[in-house]
């Protein structure tokens, strides 16, 4: 630490510019109809503080006062880079993200997994292999760990403004991605894994059956309803699927007919259709359509291949 | 091949049992919900089918109406019923079977026209009901009216019997097919 000279004590107790400037970005990013519920999430401003604040003003000066009040806080780096996790975690659907799964190496045991321990020891990792990079944790739902990473070199401070995220499930082999530069980086995020496999297996669910409550309703088709359910249940999973709004298959095919002759029949031109698939949530949508007797079970592979394949554009032709 | 007969069982006392198929079992459960929370003098029981035929093995009461649930917005409902429609003995098409159509209110989303499922019921020499199931009010108002059909079905409504009651709605409600 180099000592300050006298005159500059408390311009060092002032919060750094370049976290200064940080907070300012990383608010000015946030939407005002968000901008309540996400300084409450992230719990730093005090109520009272809060209420000091004019949320009616314009967004470029009530940046400023709240920029103001984190700096009256001592805000560090990290309550910044909080920050721009709980942001994130509210704008998840904008990014890109890859899903990695980790498989267990051979004779490897099974290690009770600690929040704590796994935080501590990936900080650890990154801070040895990299010396300048930024590392935060914010616990989330379902025992999944966001985990933000912001990249320096060896001569560079990070660059807050292009973070990686990981998002790591502890209960389970997945870990998603994503990276605003390139993916140079990846080898080394997948390496600081490999000690710390979730070998625990999913936590069972059970069929969420209904119960009627009322036994004058009588189910005639509980088996069918049950078969449905496990045949949905095989194909799509117990969570919740991958956000995607459209699907689009093209067919390109030679008309057929058993009849001789016709107009059709000798066409040499294939006929072409397009059918667009479009909703909020589609896979959700296509989930529940056998439950909810639109569909039979088990769907068209058309249809239920899209997570497998990664795809959702898809040319049909004739064999 | 089991078909459903009406009279093959002995009553239940004072039970009037409805039957009612389609292949939207959210709809038919909110149907039946609120059919059972009529003041009825009658015991009632609502039994769900996807389809007919029903499982063979089961021990069930005699069925005194059925009611085919046809939803406009999917071919595949109405598919259904017309399959199911084969697994009903003719004598039961006395006044003890009905059709109601759902989904008429959304016509963007319709993919079955009204006609066809008019002349499905007329076929059928039974009455078609139309009633927006999704909506709360026009569902409880459906199902009064299932109640009261059902009293009469099961023969708890005396001077009134299923045929009666068959040839009064005909009448008024079945227009003659020529005109469609």
């Amino acid at each position: 630490m180099r000592r300050e000279p006298a005159g500059d004590v408390v311009r060092a107790k002032e919060m750094d510019e370049t976290v200064s400037e940080f907070f300012r970005r990383t608010i000015l990013k946030i939407p005002l109809t968000e901008m309540m519920t996400i300084l409450k999430t992230w719990n730093f401003l005090s109520e009272n503080q809060l209420q000091t604040v004019n949320f009616r003003q314009r967004k470029e000066s009530l940046v400023q006062d709240l920029v103001l009040l984190c700096e009256e806080n001592r805000a560090s780096l990290n309550d910044a880079a909080l920050l721009d996790i709980i942001y994130t975690q509210f704008h998840r659907h904008q990014k890109v993200w890859d899903v990695f799964q980790m498989s267990k190496g051979p004779g490897e045991d099974t290690d009770l997994f600690d929040m704590e321990q796994f935080k501590s020891s990936f900080k650890k990792i990154l801070k040895r292999a990299l010396k300048n990079v930024t590392v935060s944790f914010r616990d989330a739902e379902e025992n999944a760990v966001w985990i933000r990473i912001a990249w320096g070199t060896q001569y560079r401070k990070p660059n807050q403004y292009k973070p990686a995220y990981v998002v790591y499930y502890s209960q389970t082999p997945y870990a998603f991605t994503s990276s605003s530069q390139l993916k140079s980086n990846l080898p080394l995020l997948g390496q600081t894994f490999e000690t710390h496999n979730s070998t625990t297996p999913l936590q069972e669910r059970s069929l969420g059956l209904d119960i009627n409550m009322d036994s004058r309703i009588i189910h005639e088709n509980k088996t069918e309803k049950e078969r449905v359910q496990r045949v949905t249940q095989e194909i799509f999973g117990d969570y919740p699927q991958p956000r995607l709004e459209f699907a689009q298959y093209k067919l390109e095919t030679k008309f057929k007919s058993d009849l001789n002759g016709g107009i059709l029949a000798e066409r040499e031109e294939p006929l072409r259709c397009l059918v667009k698939f479009s909703s909020p949530h589609l896979l959700e949508a296509l989930k529940s359509l056998a439950p909810a007797g639109i569909a039979d079970a088990p769907l068209s592979p058309l249809l239920t291949c899209i997570p497998n394949k990664g795809m959702n554009y898809f040319k049909i032709r004739d064999k | 091949m089991s078909v459903l007969r009406p009279l093959d069982k002995l009553p239940g006392l004072n039970t009037a049992t409805i039957l009612l198929v389609g292949t939207e079992d959210a709809l038919l459960q909110q149907l039946a919900e609120a059919m059972l929370k009529e003041d009825c003098t009658s015991e009632l029981k609502v039994h769900l089918a996807k389809s007919l035929p029903l499982p063979s093995n089961v021990n069930r009461p005699r069925i005194d109406l059925i009611v085919f649930v046809v939803n406009l917005h999917s071919k595949h409902s109405l598919r259904n019923v017309e399959e199911s429609l084969h697994h009903v003995d003719a004598t039961f098409f006395l006044g003890k079977v009905s059709f109601l159509a759902t989904g008429a209110g959304q016509e963007s989303h319709c993919s079955i026209h009204r006609n066809t499922v008019m002349k499905l019921a007329h076929t059928y020499r039974s009455p078609l009901l139309f009633c927006d199931l999704e909506i709360e009010d026009f569902r409880a108002t459906m199902a009064q009216r299932l109640v009261r059909m059902l009293q009469i079905c099961a023969g708890h409504v005396p001077s009134v019997s299923a045929l009666n009651l068959l040839s009064l709605l005909q009448s008024s409600e079945n227009p003659s097919l020529e005109d469609l």
